[in-house]
């Protein structure tokens, strides 16, 4: 993939992340801040679906954001094909990783499993 | 840190006014047998006008034959003789001592450029670099025949480009810049202004070649727009400014 391609994506996901993470703040102030983050608050929020499916969004934005922006700190501090290889399949992983172990904790909860 | 005091010889001009003295500090450094600096301090008398190459090329004429100074034309054309300049990036014939306000004036070695001894550093990869880039005028009738015709151009098309063209290859801008610091394969400043000086001229035809060579992990995606690179260039370029031109024709902003 071209780099001009990935940086679209990269900023793409920076401006979406913004609005969404946006509303994510904005849900706190429905009602007392500390009240907001009690255990029952919390689960009531992935059991509702639409919030659920937005906190996806918000992972997947993120994730693919942070890893990238991962990947142009490592390539820039050291450079030679194989690391910078290594560095972009490891980011890739990585991504993937978090995007998978994270969805599981939403859809897990959402469903009422936890 | 060695110390040479003797002055040189002035030959007495009845027009000039007494010379006052400057402590040129000149880091002496040759990587294929020194281990670190040595700097040494060099007394030389100076006049209103004198500029930091005059004080170097007096130092090395009388004082310090072995002293490495790359310089040529002494008007700020050929940008030889840049070099750091009391901590900041300069032209040594465009920087006048008087200006400099200071008794001391610690030059040294641009960073980001690999040191062939003393003052001297290597531009090898800022050739490269700009070479990379194709920094000519590319059509496909650019070969001269019976039918070439001049390209004129309007005073408004020449605007576009015409400040990017006054680069002179000094490598202040690359010297200066953060990326260059630590990612060795940065295209750099100097390149993509001239890339973006060929980009926006209308005579031009080779921009799809150029956008595809700069669109690279280590192209024009890895500027963090500090700006150092405009501050420094003594001719009024703006690379950091060309670069975020270059990134619309990229981003689908620019056409």
């Amino acid at each position: 993939m071209r780099e001009s391609h990935i940086m679209k994506i990269h900023y793409g996901t920076a401006l979406a992340a913004i609005a969404f993470v946006a509303i994510h703040i904005l849900m706190r102030m429905t009602q007392n801040f500390a009240e907001s983050l009690e255990y029952e608050s919390v689960i009531a929020n992935y059991q509702y679906l639409p919030y659920a499916g937005m906190l996806e969004i918000i992972l997947i934005l993120l994730a693919i954001h942070g890893f990238n922006g991962l990947r142009t700190i490592l390539i820039e501090l050291k450079q030679g094909r194989t690391y910078e290889k290594a560095v972009s399949y490891g980011c890739i992983v990585a991504m993937v990783a978090i995007i998978v172990y994270g969805s599981r904790t939403i859809f897990m909860t959402s469903m009422g499993m936890v | 840190m060695a110390q040479i005091s003797i002055l040189a010889e002035e030959k007495t001009d009845s027009l000039t006014s007494p010379a006052k003295i400057i402590s040129l500090r000149i880091p002496k450094f040759n990587p294929a047998t020194d281990s670190k600096k040595t700097w040494i301090d060099f007394q030389i008398p100076y006049q209103k006008w004198t500029t930091v190459l005059d004080v170097i090329l007096e130092a090395k004429k009388y004082l310090d034959h072995s002293i490495a100074v790359r310089y040529s034309c002494r008007q700020a054309t050929c940008g030889s003789c840049g070099m750091i300049i009391n901590g900041r990036p300069r032209l040594a014939c465009f920087t006048k001592i008087s200006e400099l306000d200071s008794d001391i004036v610690k030059v040294e070695p641009m960073k980001n450029f690999p040191i062939i001894r003393d003052l001297a550093v290597s531009f090898d990869r800022m050739f490269k670099t700009h070479k990379s880039i194709k920094p000519f005028v590319i059509r496909e009738d650019s070969e001269i025949t019976e039918k070439t015709t001049q390209l004129l151009q309007t005073p408004e098309e020449v605007e576009k480009y015409i400040q990017f063209a006054n680069c002179i290859k000094c490598g202040l801008c690359n010297s200066v810049c953060p990326t260059m610091a630590t990612d060795s394969s940065f295209v750099g400043p100097q390149a993509l202004a001239q890339a973006y000086r060929y980009i926006a001229d209308n005579r031009d035809k080779g921009k799809d070649d150029r956008l595809k060579i700069i669109d690279d992990s280590h192209g024009i995606w890895r500027c963090h727009f500090a700006g150092s690179c405009s501050q420094v260039c003594p001719k009024g370029v703006d690379p950091a400014m060309g670069i975020q031109l270059l990134r619309g024709y990229l981003l689908g902003f620019r056409s």
